[in-house]
């Protein structure tokens, strides 16, 4: 076993880890921090393929910036966490059995008679000043230009959705009208009552 | 012309609707709500341009750009031209409902429009990243549309399980295609189906376990049992208005992509997958026509009723042959027309702060109005495949493509339940018939839509002398494929 493949499962060890940790863990704020964690050992993986830009712009744009939205959404919530786990133990038994017996037929189908690292030619060494940057985008904006128009309207539809479906006036919501506030008299706010100088003390006993 | 305009000229329908909703996004920031029907009419403007567009460029060849990732045969254009006239229905018969609920906003008619840029892009996709892209806009859409009514509990309820459903089912799909891609070393449907030909057999259970999550992804689209369990509470729960439009254009989107996945890519496989659809095909006839019985909401019953019609279409898929093909697209287009009139025609009873979905609302419609009972009645008899109505020949058709390959058993299958299935739709014929209303307000609705759903329902008739034509339409659009 070589340095490279010793990295590569110090970092699918991690990763697999994390991954399990983010849908166990009790608390929403540790299980962000732990899909940040999965985040960085998949960029790490992607590092060894010699995708290098992949591998930032994950690191980048998921842990941080989604990851650190993310973990305001979730401190902000007050989510209740014992009703989040209601129904975890009776569901745990199913979930379980299906989630095993996937993993099997997985590991049958899948296994290295079929994709085994001889089954696969290896990839050709790339020549001297390749820049993994420059190909995925020659390829993005030639090969894969279509693909990546279309991708950027479902960002826009997810936009227009988000919108329309939270920006809205609700009944009970309360708006401030400045002109209105502006033009309150003294009567509005202010009630002059007339009282006695000196009120009787209440008659009988103090409860 | 300029190359690169040579090269985009089959995308320009596209072009031309993704430009027209980010225009209508744009101009209805600028209107007021007495003014919104400008962001309607574009909406329809934009559908009949780009029918314009699909018709003026169809060459008649087949042609494909962007390195196959976009085809442009005689199939897309039948499924667009399709979509194109569906959506435009679905609009105008969805107008008076939105505007008497609050959601009379430019934001629907837009989600409505990139919906139909995703089935678009659908309909001619060659390449399995864009075929999953376009599913992924329209399904976005979708569930924005859903919950559209947000003080709605059912709506919002409903949102969410075909989100969480939806996205289920991406993943399986996507999973399979993984195991595609892992195999056959290609994301080109083209290319993925002349690696099928060559595989080994130690590789081939791989594919076999890829077509697997592949065909669990499509029936969730489709609404076949098993996997139909979001069907009945999406349909009821959704505004009635977006419920018409999930139930209509969206099913050619879905044809369109069992075509280009099971046909255009795995038609190889083709044994492989043949059995799994018949028991799809068994199960969602059984469950949607027996289900359906029980249903006092006339939206679940419909419902019901679109998974046992997914039945009868899965009858022609998996004949496996081109006139089992064109037979299920002929189901299609004809179902989908029948499921618009159907909705229609709750849209048309349903008024401000009433809600027609009951069956009991239809009740007594023949005395309250006998043209929109008769209307229903022809709308129920399509459904049900009584003879001269064009849901009987299109139920015809794909018996008769299935006992082409010697599977008589199944046929006779198919004509049990479709037996047990005419139970519940002459149900609805009898309440409106034979019994005394229970509601009896005047139908209010405008001229547009009453119009438009008679020539909706009457055409299920009408059809009958092109008939010939039109089965003919269908077997060659399916030609560049099969």
């Amino acid at each position: 076993m070589d340095f490279t493949q010793l990295i590569f499962y110090f970092f699918a060890a991690v990763l697999v880890f994390a991954a399990a940790m983010v849908i166990t863990i009790r608390n929403p704020v540790k299980a962000a921090l732990f899909l940040v964690l999965a985040f960085f050992s998949a960029a790490c993986l992607w590092m060894l393929l010699q995708a290098e830009f992949l591998a930032i712009a994950l690191v980048l744009v998921y842990v941080g910036a989604v990851m650190v939205l993310f973990l305001f959404v979730v401190m902000m919530l007050d989510i209740n966490l014992l009703r989040l786990r209601e129904g975890f133990g009776e569901y745990l038994p199913i979930g379980g059995i299906v989630a095993v017996l996937m993993v099997l037929e997985m590991a049958i189908i899948l296994g290295p008679a079929r994709f085994g690292l001889e089954k696969v030619p290896a990839p050709a060494d790339h020549p001297a000043g390749y820049s993994n940057t420059r190909e995925l985008g020659r390829l993005l904006y030639t090969d894969y230009a279509y693909p990546f128009e279309i991708a950027a309207v479902v960002l826009l539809v997810a936009i227009v959705a988000a919108i329309a479906l939270t920006m809205r006036k609700r009944p009970e919501t309360k708006y401030q009208d400045p002109a209105q506030q502006v033009r309150v008299q003294r009567n509005e706010r202010l009630k002059i009552v007339k009282m006695e100088p000196s009120p009787k003390p209440p008659q009988g006993k103090r409860r | 012309m300029n190359p690169i305009l040579t090269e985009l000229a089959p995308l320009f329908p596209e072009i031309f609707v993704l430009a027209m909703a980010c225009a209508i996004l744009l101009i209805d920031l600028s209107l007021s709500q007495e003014r919104r029907h400008v962001s309607f009419g574009l909406a329809l403007l934009t559908l009949a341009g780009a029918a314009a567009l699909t018709l003026s460029d169809h060459s008649g060849a087949a042609r494909s750009v962007f390195h196959g990732m976009f085809l442009d045969d005689l199939m897309s254009d039948v499924l667009k031209l399709g979509i194109y006239a569906l959506t435009f229905t679905v609009f105008v018969y969805s107008r008076a409902y939105l505007a008497a609920r609050g959601m009379y906003r430019g934001e629907y008619f837009v989600l409505g429009l990139f919906g139909v840029l995703g089935m678009m892009v659908m309909a001619s996709a060659g390449h399995l990243l864009v075929l999953y892209l376009g599913l992924e806009l329209l399904s976005l859409s979708l569930y924005a549309m859903v919950a559209f009514q947000r003080d709605s509990y059912p709506a919002t309820e409903a949102a969410m399980k075909y989100f969480v459903l939806g996205a289920l089912a991406s993943g399986m799909l996507l999973y399979g295609m993984s195991m595609l891609y892992g195999v056959t070393g290609s994301l080109d449907i083209a290319a993925v189906r002349q690696a099928v030909t060559g595989v080994s057999a130690a590789n081939n259970v791989v594919l076999i376990f890829g077509l697997v999550f592949v065909l669990v992804g499509l029936a969730f689209k489709l609404g076949a049992v098993p996997f139909h369990m979001w069907i009945p509470d999406v349909y009821h729960g959704a505004p009635t208005s977006v419920t018409l439009y999930i139930a209509t254009a969206p099913k050619l989107a879905a044809f369109a992509m069992v075509l280009r996945l099971l046909v255009g890519g795995l038609q190889d496989l083709a044994v492989a997958w043949q059995d799994m659809l018949i028991i799809m095909a068994i199960l969602s006839m059984a469950v949607g026509n027996v289900i359906a019985i029980a249903q006092t909401n006339l939206k679940r019953m419909l419902a019901y009723s679109a998974i046992s019609h997914m039945g009868f279409f899965l009858l022609g898929i998996l004949s496996a042959g081109a006139n089992g093909y064109g037979s299920a697209l002929f189901y299609i287009l004809v179902y989908a027309v029948m499921s618009l009139g159907a909705f229609g025609m709750v849209l048309l009873l349903s008024r401000a702060g009433h809600e027609a979905e009951q069956l009991d609302d239809f009740r007594g419609l023949n005395q309250r109005s006998p043209w929109y009972a008769f209307l229903m009645l022809l709308l129920m008899f399509s459904m049900a495949g009584v003879p001269p109505t064009a849901g009987f020949y299109a139920k015809l058709a794909v018996i008769q493509s299935v006992v082409q390959v010697d599977l008589v058993w199944l046929a006779a299958v198919a004509v049990l339940f479709s037996v047990i299935g005419a139970f519940y739709y002459l149900r609805v014929v009898k309440l409106m018939y034979f019994d005394a209303p229970a509601d009896t307000n005047a139908i209010q609705s405008g001229l547009d839509m009453r119009a438009l759903l008679t020539v909706n329902a009457l055409a299920l008739v009408a059809v009958t002398p092109w008939l010939g034509a039109f089965l003919d339409l269908c077997s060659r659009a399916i030609l560049t494929l099969a």
